[in-house]
């Protein structure tokens, strides 16, 4: 194809979104006066005209093949208002005028395979990355995590009855594509990385690689007679930043790339400021296909949340009450020096107080 | 025709297990019953490298230069490693298309989507990736031209990917909730579609992401998340219908509306009187939205919208995490010049970035290496007390211009104060 034959792309951006909403959202836009949960899975929006909007939310696994978009589509326009959205935790939501429209809808999406849940204190949805499925520099799957926690964790996704609601998030690297949640599984690597000293010349951008060490741990090196870098492994943090640019520097690893687990991040304004998550489990074997063992962990701290936590307390704000030496005893977590931070800011984790609960 | 390449897949097998939908699964369907071989033989070749991938624990895709005529970006692309084990999926890029604000859909587009998906992609698609793209999941170089120039026609665009203004998000808004105090859907498009030319083509020293919450509740994670946090709030007194207070009391009992709404306000700027009714003291309450939340019928924002902004998140690499920091404590976005002011903050923020990050750096680490001074100097905004948690602690600060300084900070005053 020659280059004036080549069409020429039209710079549309972010569409408008008005043309796919609901009529009543769009008659009443800007004009909502209150909402209600009914039942899980289920809000009703009420507008100061008097106008009603039903939502019904529902769990998917995320990476849709045609046909289960399909299904998703089908359901409605057959039982729906042909008008939905998705959350930015991947659920699918339909919205209807009609309230007698609720239930049919949802032993559809039910009869179908599909989740209705994750409203309110629910355990929403895991948040997730692109993994082995798709990445270029995943330590972990994405996608399979996710479902072999969500499989286990589904009660809590369909009841909605824990304190508050928590979103769990999870990441395949430590660069970390995904956000902050009330607990997040993130891969943690625990090995410097393995260099092939015969690719590093073509194919890395040497100076770029050692300005991106947050840790200022490489350097250029001629090795075996190659131009190359290497790595201090003194200083190595073993993060892994330097492989997404240069790839022969291969951090991930079957056996010494593992998990951690991470809690109280919370990004929402309500009662305290917004909150980045803490470390609180690493170790974790990387163990596909089911992951039992960062299950494991996830469902015990779950529970001491739903048993301890007082209403509307995230799980930041669970833990600021009772204590982090708490939150160990009561989870039966180890506490290490690992978890005694050392990077920039570390002295403000500190505890310059007499401020201790027996 | 020869039988389509079948791999075992023992340990993906195993994620059909489950009542959570399984997304292999959904693979699987596309390799047993989709009749077109190109789909077929994608996914199967695709199912053989991810069940090699849990088997190694490891990866297989390397990155490339792939994009469509007259743009820089928007593809992810990926070439296997072990393409010649796995030839029909040895291509499998992904294209990132701009979601509508809001992400609404009507189920008839996302048919449309979809059939143009499956003339020339794969098959699967994510709504959405956790930028906020719809993500297009394997076609090959030829694919992604040819599905972008078929949805193009019909409205869609790519959107970021690689050092460049990134697609951006807002959450469901005015749309359908009651605590939205902005038009979110009009703020990300006026900031982003400002912007195309850096989202299409990559010349930042890194990402840019712009994204829009309704309230503090901050639903699309902004402050963590976004170069650029724009997000709705108010500023004369919360609305309180004290009806509607007394009803909650008398459903929930005096006890709960102290223990989880009263006691629970971070400025102790609520008292639960004698005869049911709630007093708030407007000018200590932070916005937090708790007792909004919580008394849902109740209390309501006030009339004087508009939006707080905030510079700076980001997630770890290089530094470590960062949250935004607050540039603009409250500006009105009512007028046209409401919203041209904020996408000219828009403007200068990222040309100051664009000339002064080190690459590599995003928007905070750089505030974070030349302090928020040096930032706010250079795209023109005055400094204020709402930007900080504290003044200074360290002593060890030049302070000769202090004079001039206090001046300013008075003629900026009196200047308020005359309207």
């Amino acid at each position: 194809m020659s280059f004036e034959d080549m069409r020429q792309p039209i710079e549309s951006g972010c569409p408008d979104g008005f043309q796919y909403m609901h009529p009543v959202m769009r008659k009443n836009f800007g004009m909502w006066k209150f909402h209600e949960h009914p039942k899980p899975g289920v809000l009703r929006h009420v507008a100061h005209s008097g106008d009603e909007i039903w939502t019904v939310k529902a769990g998917t696994q995320r990476i849709l093949d045609i046909y289960s978009l399909r299904k998703l589509t089908e359901i409605g326009e057959k039982y729906g208002d042909g008008y939905v959205r998705f959350t930015i935790r991947s659920n699918i939501e339909y919205m209807v005028s009609d309230a007698a429209k609720v239930d049919p809808l949802i032993t559809a999406l039910t009869d179908a395979g599909f989740v209705v849940g994750g409203t309110g204190n629910s355990v929403a949805m895991i948040s997730h990355t692109q993994g082995w499925l798709h990445c270029d520099i995943p330590g972990t799957d994405a996608s399979g995590v996710v479902k072999a926690m969500m499989d286990e964790l589904i009660d809590e996704f369909k009841n909605c009855n824990m304190p508050n609601r928590v979103h769990i998030t999870t990441s395949c690297c430590q660069i970390n594509c995904g956000g902050q949640g009330d607990i997040a599984i993130n891969v943690q690597h625990t090995k410097p990385p393995k260099i092939n000293h015969d690719l590093v010349a073509n194919v890395c951008e040497r100076p770029s690689v050692v300005a991106r060490c947050p840790v200022a741990a490489i350097r250029p090196a001629m090795v075996n007679g190659k131009a190359s870098l290497e790595v201090d492994e003194k200083k190595c943090i073993c993060c892994g930043a330097c492989f997404p640019p240069c790839p022969p520097m291969q951090i991930n690893d079957p056996e010494h790339t593992k998990l951690a687990i991470w809690v109280g991040g919370n990004h929402s304004n309500a009662r305290s400021k917004p909150t980045f998550q803490k470390l609180v489990a690493s170790g974790i074997p990387n163990n596909p296909p089911r992951w039992p063992e960062a299950t494991a962990i996830v469902k015990r701290i779950l529970k001491e949340y739903k048993e301890g936590a007082r209403d509307w307390e995230r799980i930041n704000d669970w833990i600021d009450r009772i204590g982090w030496p708490r939150f160990f005893e009561v989870t039966g977590l180890p506490f290490t020096k690992y978890h005694i931070d050392n990077w920039r800011g570390a002295r403000s984790s500190l505890n310059a107080s007499t401020h201790i609960r027996f | 025709m020869a039988a389509k390449k079948m791999y075992d897949t023992p340990m993906l097998d195993e994620l059909e297990k489950g009542p959570w939908p399984s997304f292999i699964s959904g693979f699987k369907r596309l390799r047993d019953d989709h009749p077109d071989e190109r789909i077929n033989e994608m996914a199967s070749s695709l199912l053989g490298q991810l069940e090699h991938s849990y088997e190694t624990r490891k990866g297989y895709w390397k990155g490339g230069t792939v994009s469509v005529f007259g743009y820089g970006g928007g593809i992810i692309p990926r070439f296997s490693e072990v393409g010649d084990a796995f030839p029909a999926s040895r291509e499998f890029h992904t294209l990132r298309v701009q979601p509508p604000a809001g992400n609404y859909y009507t189920t008839e587009m996302l048919n449309q989507l979809g059939d143009s998906w499956e003339k020339h992609g794969s098959g699967l698609v994510t709504f959405h990736g956790q930028t906020g793209n719809i993500m297009f999941i394997g076609t090959n170089t030829a694919g992604t031209q040819h599905f972008f120039d078929e949805i193009n026609e019909y409205g869609w665009d790519l959107g970021g990917a690689g050092p460049c203004v990134r697609t951006a998000m807002s959450c469901v808004g005015s749309a359908r909730c009651e605590q939205s105090c902005a038009n979110e859907h009009a703020i990300q498009r006026w900031l982003v579609n400002n912007f195309t030319d850096d989202v299409h083509r990559p010349a930042l020293p890194y990402k840019f992401k712009f994204k829009v919450s309704g309230c503090p509740n901050d639903c699309v994670n902004s402050i963590e998340r976004a170069d650029f946090a724009v997000i709705g709030t108010w500023r004369d007194d919360m609305k309180v219908d004290q009806d509607e207070v007394k009803n909650f009391v008398k459903a929930k009992g005096r006890e709960y509306v102290i223990d989880n709404v009263i006691t629970r306000c971070p400025t102790q700027a609520l008292s639960l009187k004698d005869d049911d009714t709630l007093e708030v003291d407007n000018h200590n309450c932070v916005r937090c939205m708790h007792c909004l939340n919580v008394m849902n019928k109740a209390l309501s924002p006030g009339d004087d919208k508009g939006i707080t902004l905030l510079i700076g998140g980001k997630r770890t690499l290089k530094i470590g995490d960062l949250m935004g920091t607050v540039i603009v404590p409250f500006m009105k976005l009512e007028t046209e010049e409401d919203y041209e002011r904020l996408v000219e903050i828009a403007e200068e923020t990222i040309d100051f970035f664009a000339e002064n990050a080190l690459e590599h750096e995003r928007t905070g680490e750089m505030i974070e290496r030349i302090g928020l001074v040096n930032f706010l100097e250079g795209i023109g905004i005055d400094v204020d007390p709402h930007m900080v948690n504290n003044p200074r602690q360290s002593s060890y600060v030049r302070t000769d211009g202090w004079d001039e300084e206090a001046e300013k900070w008075f003629a900026r005053k009196s200047e308020e104060a005359a309207g």
